[in-house]
């Protein structure tokens, strides 16, 4: 068997659900290359072959590859698929993007989102938002697959795979990188985050983020996310949404600040070791999942948690 | 330009989902059924463009049972001008659905398919860029803004780290995000008209595609179940409780 894992990266840093995706990979077995595809991206290259676990690093490198857009990517990723049994990449929104992609192109039902291998062709992957898990097996000869992070620990970064330079595959001119906006943050990021704090529509404004839940997240040096309804009424950005249609995250600490927990925001949380809900409402559903639990109006409570820290 | 806009049947996105007990599926009988919410933002933002005067006609597809007419009638009320709905009683994966709607595309010749980035029941998240693959088009997934500019599509998308924006060539297929519009409410004139509107039958076999499942679903279970902890009293008895009962602060 052998696997190629499709790397997640901003072309100076390797994300840590493209190591996560590799420790699925090594539950499949076998031997596991990766493949970087950047704009400037040797560094990156060089995260990857720490991976324990991998055997190879391919890194291509250009231009067009500097937005990971799907075709380019979809094409490089095909001029390679003949030489492997399975191909998989993390659940983020380029593996999104890319991987279904690939996957028709090769006649294969793409498995999204695992969460669990059972064995070679066994997985199991959330459906309905979370609110079941299906055991599902691949009858395909390839696979194609993406991981959720979160489901699968971080391996050590102890290896020292060697380094391959690629070519690159044809470049599509069907689509074009126009411009970015990437929100722009000194605190952790919101997968990655050993300790999460998320605000929801009871904060009532953007200023209120600022106010009160900012200042908490940089005692604790927690990342900052947020509820649906908050990020729909534009107290923030969409990056910050947690939930089974934006963010999934699995920190030691998740604390949900004026968050009713809606199954749409459970479904992106509920994994969390610890969980803290601090609510006024004292029937709202985040209390069912809730470790600790504290019913007061988050405008008392968070100055005063901010002092207590 | 021509907007073909893939709509899904499934459980309404307000209805508790229970495992049946023989862990087969979950269990479907008597819930309220309704268009899977990603697509109706997909049809919303065809109408406000046919609205607009960029797009002159829309045409709404499902693949499904023959009950999911109700959802092709919903698209029609809101404004689309016909539907087509291809019949079958079978399961059928992403990869089946992308066959049988570039099969549609080839036959109806759309500058544009517009459609939800996932369905809330699956969560598969794959249909729209696989029919992109097939059609050898470009594709703007999770969009959160599209305008037409000059011959190209420009495709905002919600990425991980913020908003990207995309030109593409057409024909191209756009998957929705939610916060690209917000759907209308289909008017009662409107739902008696959509009564008229033209909806042809079809079955994946008019199209030479036989629906062959790639996944076996094995088992269908309840998700580990998280007990609710404790209520503290007060901040000072919370960071107490984390710091020396949970260990992580």
């Amino acid at each position: 068997m052998t696997i190629l894992v499709i790397a997640e990266h901003s072309n100076d840093h390797l994300s840590d659900a493209t190591a996560k995706t590799v420790s699925a990979a090594t539950k499949i077995g076998g031997d596991i290359h990766v493949l970087v595809a950047g704009s400037g991206a040797s560094a990156v290259a060089g995260q990857a072959a720490k991976i324990a676990g991998v055997a190879k690093v391919l890194h291509a490198d250009d231009d067009h590859y500097a937005k990971q857009l799907a075709e380019p990517m979809a094409e490089l990723i095909l001029s390679l698929a003949g030489d492997y049994d399975v191909l998989m990449a993390p659940a983020g929104t380029d593996g999104k993007n890319y991987m279904p992609r690939v996957a028709a192109k090769l006649d294969v039902m793409q498995i999204s989102d695992i969460i669990a291998v059972e064995s070679a062709d066994t997985f199991q992957r959330p459906i309905y938002a979370g609110n079941a898990i299906a055991t599902v097996q691949s009858s395909d000869a390839k696979k194609v697959i993406t991981v959720r992070g979160t489901a699968f620990e971080a391996p050590a970064m102890d290896g020292s795979a060697s380094v391959e330079t690629i070519g690159a595959a044809d470049f599509p001119s069907i689509s074009e990188f126009v411009k970015e906006e990437l929100t722009k943050s000194d605190r952790p990021e919101l997968q990655g985050a050993k300790i999460v704090i998320s605000g929801g529509r009871a904060l009532a404004s953007g200023e209120n983020f600022e106010k009160y839940i900012y200042p908490v997240a940089d005692k604790l040096g927690a990342a900052v996310g947020a509820s649906r309804a908050a990020v729909d009424a534009g107290y923030v950005p969409n990056d910050m949404q947690v939930g089974q249609t934006g963010k999934v995250v699995a920190p030691e600490l998740y604390i949900a600040v004026g968050i009713s927990g809606a199954i749409q925001h459970l479904a992106g949380m509920k994994d969390s070791k610890v969980i803290v809900a601090i609510n006024k409402d004292e029937e709202a559903p985040i209390f069912q999942v809730a470790d600790y639990g504290l019913v007061a109006d988050l405008f008392e409570a968070m100055p005063e948690l901010e002092k207590a820290l | 330009m021509k907007v073909l806009v893939p709509v899904k049947r499934v459980i309404d996105y307000n209805v508790k989902v229970r495992v049946k007990p023989d862990q087969s599926d979950v269990d479907l009988a008597n819930v309220k059924m309704s268009m899977n919410p990603f697509d109706e933002i997909a049809v919303e933002e065809a109408v406000r463009m046919k609205e607009a005067g960029t797009v002159e006609e829309v045409i709404a597809v499902s693949i499904g049972p023959e009950k999911a007419q109700d959802q092709l009638r919903q698209a029609l009320a809101m404004g689309a001008d016909r539907a087509i709905l291809i019949e079958t009683t079978e399961t059928v994966e992403p990869l089946s659905v992308a066959k049988l709607l570039a099969k549609v595309c080839e036959e109806e010749n759309p500058d544009l398919v517009v459609m939800g980035k996932q369905a809330i029941d699956d969560d598969c998240n794959q249909t729209g860029q696989m029919l992109a693959a097939l059609m050898g088009w470009p594709q703007g997934t999770f969009a959160s803004a599209v305008t037409k500019e000059g011959d190209k599509l420009h495709v905002t998308r919600e990425v991980d780290g913020g908003l990207q924006t995309i030109a593409l060539t057409l024909p191209a297929v756009v998957t929705t995000d939610l916060r690209l519009n917000e759907p209308r409410y289909a008017s009662l004139p409107n739902i008696m008209k959509a009564k008229k509107k033209p909806l042809d039958k079809k079955s994946p076999s008019d199209y030479g595609v036989e629906i062959i499942a790639r996944l076996k679903t094995l088992k269908v279970t309840e998700p580990p179940k998280r007990e609710a902890g404790i209520k503290v009293e007060s901040v000072a008895d919370l960071v107490e409780k984390l710091k020396n009962e949970a260990g992580v602060l």
